[in-house]
């Protein structure tokens, strides 16, 4: 039963991947904005996490509950006076700002920690696993996925259900007739990186405990996370998911048959998905 | 006082300047019309009012308060809701949504409720859970009036309403504003339709390459001097 094991394993990692880009998602679908510094943001909370769990000796999940409004805070300050100044028609400043931004956060980063990799103390959680019959699974690849799952109901919900998502919408649809509504873009745009920035709060929790990090690891998760965007289709947080999942299973499918073709193997998924659906697999109807 | 006025109003794009010292006024309860042909500045004026494109402080009064640097979502929530060219309704927002949205920047007591709206368009009430781009040109301009209706405003700018629409059409939408102005809103309409124009304002200007050029109420103005000013001949 090694296949249903490794694919349970890959839908689970998925969730993870998911994790990673469900920010991203969030960022470009309402502004635009390709922010290049993702990665090293979750790397950023990863490291807060840490360095409240070493002070205060809590749980990583408790010290993940005090980061996310620090992180919150910080995405709002970001891109209220760093990010929106780069917003226009011309698509490269924000590139830019934001590649450097993210050499700066691994600079920061190795200057303040070094480059020793660390990791959040998961205590008996980090070996904990279930018995299903045919496969067992850890009970950390778990809660990641159900993570990942409850992040995605709560924006969904956030975005289709409330005043403030609909603003979001309307202002990502047309920011100037936005304006008209009584909705100021720039303070929107504030907050939709500040919630990006608890649902990376989200992934770096998950991400320090399940594996080692060090300050140069956020362009990597970058990557799976910009795969898991494209692969579901720019605008649906759902086709994200399966975007994470894809690259998850082909991760581990590839690791199953050689060790050494895990990575690539998520690699060639992305790819072959944009040679038969190049606009993903759930692409936004209006674009 | 009148409830909105402007004083010597200037607009430029860039190095074009498109406005060049306008000032109207409208009084309370007053249908005002702007007409004027293409590029005579009628739209630009209308984003200056509104705080798309912001002006000096004293260059734009409404009731008593000088708004002109504001931006658009201050304006808006002082009590001045506008209607702008094209519609502009939010594709990614059902119908119900894209009315619902009109009063995120100010939550006034008013007439105007989401029902409200629907019992003046009930066509909207019927497609309520449709995409807003999925109507047709006439209920999607319903939506765009409805949209600036709902957050009771003092003052209606209407951009254009009639543009690319069939006759009949015109004519259900232009049945709408007797309605609009009984609950008392007060309303500057955008036409380049004058016949139009006219029947439904108190009182008339032309506009003409950034400026006013003629004013006055239907009754008093000739078909001639609107001729004239509109197309800068002169007899």
């Amino acid at each position: 039963m090694i296949w249903i094991d490794t694919l349970v394993q890959g839908v689970l990692l998925g969730g993870l991947y998911a994790l990673f880009a469900v920010g991203l998602s969030i960022v470009f679908g309402i502004m635009r904005l390709v922010n290049l510094a993702h990665g090293d943001l979750i790397v950023v909370a990863a490291y807060l996490i840490l360095v409240l769990v070493s002070l205060t000796g809590l749980s990583p999940f408790v010290a993940a509950l005090l980061a996310a409004p620090a992180m919150a805070g910080a995405g709002w300050l970001l891109q209220r006076h760093v990010l929106n100044r780069t917003l226009g028609t011309d698509i490269l400043p924000p590139l830019l700002v934001t590649f450097g931004l993210s050499i700066a956060l691994q600079n920061a980063l190795l200057e303040g920690f070094s480059a020793d990799s660390q990791r959040l103390p998961a205590g008996p959680l980090a070996t904990a696993s279930l018995d299903l019959g045919a496969v067992t699974v850890g009970v950390l690849p778990l809660l990641t996925f159900a993570s990942a799952i409850a992040v995605i109901l709560a924006l969904n919900w956030l975005f289709y259900r409330t005043e403030l998502g609909r603003a979001f919408r309307a202002t990502s649809d047309d920011a100037v007739t936005a304006s008209l509504m009584g909705i100021r873009p720039a303070t929107i745009f504030a907050t939709a990186t500040a919630i990006a920035m608890l649902v990376v709060t989200v992934a770096a929790l998950y991400l320090g405990m399940r594996s080692n990090f060090d300050p140069n690891i956020g362009p990597a998760r970058l990557i799976y996370a910009f795969e898991a965007v494209i692969i579901g289709g720019l605008g649906s947080l759902w086709g994200t998911l399966a975007g994470g999942i894809i690259i998850g299973v082909a991760q581990t499918v590839g690791a199953a048959i050689n060790p050494e073709w895990q990575i690539l193997a998520g690699h060639v998924a992305f790819l072959v998905v944009l040679l038969f659906r190049p606009r993903g697999l759930f692409p936004r109807a209006v674009d | 006082m009148s409830l909105l006025s402007t004083h010597g109003l200037t607009a430029h794009y860039g190095d074009f300047q498109a406005l060049f010292g306008v000032d109207i006024r409208v009084e309370p309860g007053e249908a005002v019309a702007i007409i004027g042909a293409n590029g005579a500045g009628k739209t630009t004026l209308m984003r200056s009012i509104a705080g798309v494109l912001r002006s000096a402080p004293g260059e734009v009064v409404f009731r008593g308060r000088e708004i002109g640097a504001l931006d658009a979502a201050a304006v808006m929530g002082a009590g001045l809701a506008m209607v702008p060219e094209g519609r502009r309704l939010f594709p990614s927002l059902s119908v119900e949504e894209n009315l619902q949205i009109g009063c995120y920047g100010r939550k006034a007591p008013g007439p105007w409720s989401l029902d409200a709206i629907y019992d003046l368009f009930p066509i909207l009430g019927e497609r309520r859970h449709a995409p807003g781009t999925a109507l047709s040109g006439g209920q999607q301009q319903m939506v765009a009036i409805g949209r600036a209706l709902i957050s009771n405003p003092d003052l209606l700018l209407c951009d254009e309403i009639s543009l690319g629409l069939a006759p009949v059409v015109i004519r259900d939408i232009y049945a709408a504003v007797p309605r609009i102005r009984e609950a008392g809103a007060s309303l500057v309409v955008v036409e380049q339709d004058i016949g139009q124009a006219l029947k439904v304002a108190d009182r008339v200007y032309c506009m003409m390459e950034g400026r006013v050029t003629l004013e006055g109420t239907p009754d008093t103005l000739s078909r001639e001097a609107i001729h004239d000013a509109y197309f800068g001949v002169s007899a």
